[in-house]
């Protein structure tokens, strides 16, 4: 048997230098190439919409009753209820996308390719966080859209032309993205599976019962600025008297993704694998 | 060509390699040899950037591997036939690699070809045995054309055909003007294929020389003899000899005279001989010998014998 030496014609043997672009592209094939990868997003999809049009099938048998209820009344964050299960999906995926180069040993492959190694970090931010708008921004509009129509039985549908309507379904996608990236940063800081995933679940769950046990006055004040309540914001209309504005809110949960994904970049850049 | 200058890795108060000097030339395939725990994984990752030096410097064509623009054309390493994720296909595997530094799917197609991969390149590659894994890892290690390649125990796993084939690859790889550095525990293996050696034993070197000089330099040159009366023999060469000792079977094993001397001295004093055989280390003996002191984990010598 021989070895072919000849490199590819489509690379000449002097432009086989690494660049963010073509590592974006790697990353890109990476996600699309794991079946398992490729079903989880498409779960979280059919999470959005079957969770959404499920939830407002619920309302429009129990309409709400007394003033407070109506007022209250939000009937676009109904639709879109099934974000709260599809941000587990997509955050696990996240962590996973690293994490699992990490178990395998594939990370010693990508970093000998990539030895710059941050590369390889934005390379799987940039592409998931793509695949996850691709696929959440259809699936939001579309849980969106059957949600109104199911409500619309009961004259409790909006449209989206009423004010921070589209904001909030458009939202509901970037929030899902974010935690994508969110997941994503905490796999690359932990490393391992486990604890990348029960960081992840903490962060969104956890600080909104701690937060409880502290006086009203104190966890008014917090509430808002917890990763969870902070994010969501953005895919409300109806908002929540103790949540930040919808853009501030989502900035802020921006922000504590930006941080976890920063300290992943230096430990990722300072540490053996 | 890599050169390895003081380098020292340090973990906790473990020294896995400690004070490292040597260079890996062009045009020979190198062995790196070392018990297990020696640290020649540990010194194959910190040439490609993977750990960092703890102290000392490594350089590959001259410069941190981490430098290089272009590292899949100067590095291709198998460090570890796992190293790829169940849930993907071998093709796609090696897609990603490429990708990352714009070589197309045609040298993709082309590695696969020539590792032997063709007929399962789209099963997923956790159905692969440890063979299929390591070619996957080897056409991994080809696919950037590289200047060096680097490969962690290319042969585990291997049958007799691959091992044969790993032995004309690294042959031919060499040939070509290529850096072949392979690490092996394999010591026939090594002596069929490597030219030159670099031997290490808890984490420090011990030998950095040609196949030829390491196996002469070992002290188990010795001669096998068998004669009508092994005890009049014996006592005869003991006062001439280093050493005398009889073998299980019965003859005797003499180090310190040659098969000349021994036949002289039996002649002389009317001995007949049997059998009188010169016997060279082989590689495996010599490299015991030289690291005898440097295994870290030894099984208890009181182990029972075999009959």
């Amino acid at each position: 048997m021989t070895v072919p030496t000849a490199p590819a014609p489509t690379a000449s043997r002097d432009d086989q230098r690494v660049t963010q672009a073509r590592v974006i592209r790697s990353e890109w094939t990476k996600l699309r190439t794991l079946p398992s990868s490729a079903w989880s997003l498409v779960v979280a999809a059919v999470l959005i919409v079957g969770i959404g049009a499920l939830y407002a099938g619920v309302r429009v048998t129990r309409p709400p009753q007394d003033p407070a209820a109506i007022a209250s009344f939000d009937p676009t964050a109904i639709s879109l209820s099934g974000i709260s299960l599809a941000q587990l999906a997509i955050g696990v995926l996240g962590a996973l996308l690293i994490t699992g180069e990490y178990a395998t040993g594939t990370i010693r492959t990508s970093f000998a390719a990539v030895p710059a190694r941050l590369p390889v970090l934005w390379g799987k931010a940039i592409g998931y966080a793509l695949a996850v708008l691709a696929l959440c921004v259809p699936a939001s509009f579309a849980a969106f859209l059957v949600g109104q129509s199911i409500l619309s039985s009961g004259d409790l549908d909006t449209t989206l032309g009423q004010p921070g309507v589209a904001r909030a379904v458009l939202g509901a996608a970037l929030y899902l993205a974010a935690v994508g990236l969110l997941g994503l940063g905490l796999g690359a800081l932990l490393r391992g599976t486990a604890a990348a995933v029960g960081a992840l679940f903490g962060l969104l769950f956890a600080p909104q019962i701690l937060v409880g046990f502290l006086p009203s006055t104190w966890s008014d004040q917090l509430y808002g600025y917890l990763p969870a309540p902070a994010g969501i914001a953005v895919t409300n209309v109806r908002q929540d008297p103790v949540a930040l504005a919808p853009w501030t809110g989502f900035g802020v949960f921006c922000l504590y993704t930006a941080i976890l994904l920063a300290l992943a970049a230096w430990r990722m850049r300072h540490r053996d694998t | 060509m890599i050169e390895a200058r003081g380098l020292t890795k340090r973990y906790g108060a473990k020294l896995a390699v400690d004070d490292l000097s040597f260079t890996v030339r062009p045009g020979v395939v190198t062995g790196f040899l070392g018990p297990n725990g020696a640290g020649k994984s540990t010194t194959m990752r910190m040439i490609l950037g993977l750990d960092a030096p703890t102290r000392g410097s490594v350089t590959v064509n001259g410069k941190p591997y981490r430098q290089h623009p272009a590292p899949l054309r100067e590095v291709g390493a198998l460090l570890d036939a796992r190293s790829v994720h169940p849930g993907r296909s071998a093709h796609h595997h090696l897609l990603a690699i490429a990708q990352t530094c714009g070589i197309g799917r045609s040298r993709v197609d082309e590695v696969i070809d020539a590792v032997g991969l063709r007929e399962v390149a789209r099963r997923r590659a956790g159905g692969f045995s440890l063979g299929m894994g390591q070619r996957l890892g080897i056409a991994v290690a080809l696919l950037g054309d590289p200047h060096t390649v680097i490969l962690d125990e290319p042969v585990n796993g291997l049958d007799t055909e691959g091992i044969r084939w790993m032995r004309s690859l690294l042959r031919d790889l060499a040939a070509e003007g290529r850096t072949v550095f392979v690490s092996s525990h394999l010591m026939s293996e090594m002596a069929l294929t490597a030219e030159h050696l670099i031997v290490i034993g808890r984490g420090r070197l011990i030998a950095d020389t040609g196949m030829r000089e390491f196996i002469a330099g070992a002290a188990r040159d010795d001669v096998r003899v068998r004669s009508t009366d092994q005890d009049a023999l014996a006592a005869l060469l003991r006062p001439r000899a280093a050493e005398v000792s009889p073998d299980r079977d019965g003859a005797l094993t003499v180090s310190g005279l040659t098969t000349d001397q021994v036949g002289r001295a039996a002649a002389a004093a009317g001995i007949t001989l049997l059998e009188l055989t010169a016997r060279q280390a082989s590689l495996e003996e010599a490299f015991i010998d030289m690291t005898s002191d440097a295994v870290e984990f030894r099984a208890p010598t009181t182990a029972p014998a075999k009959g």
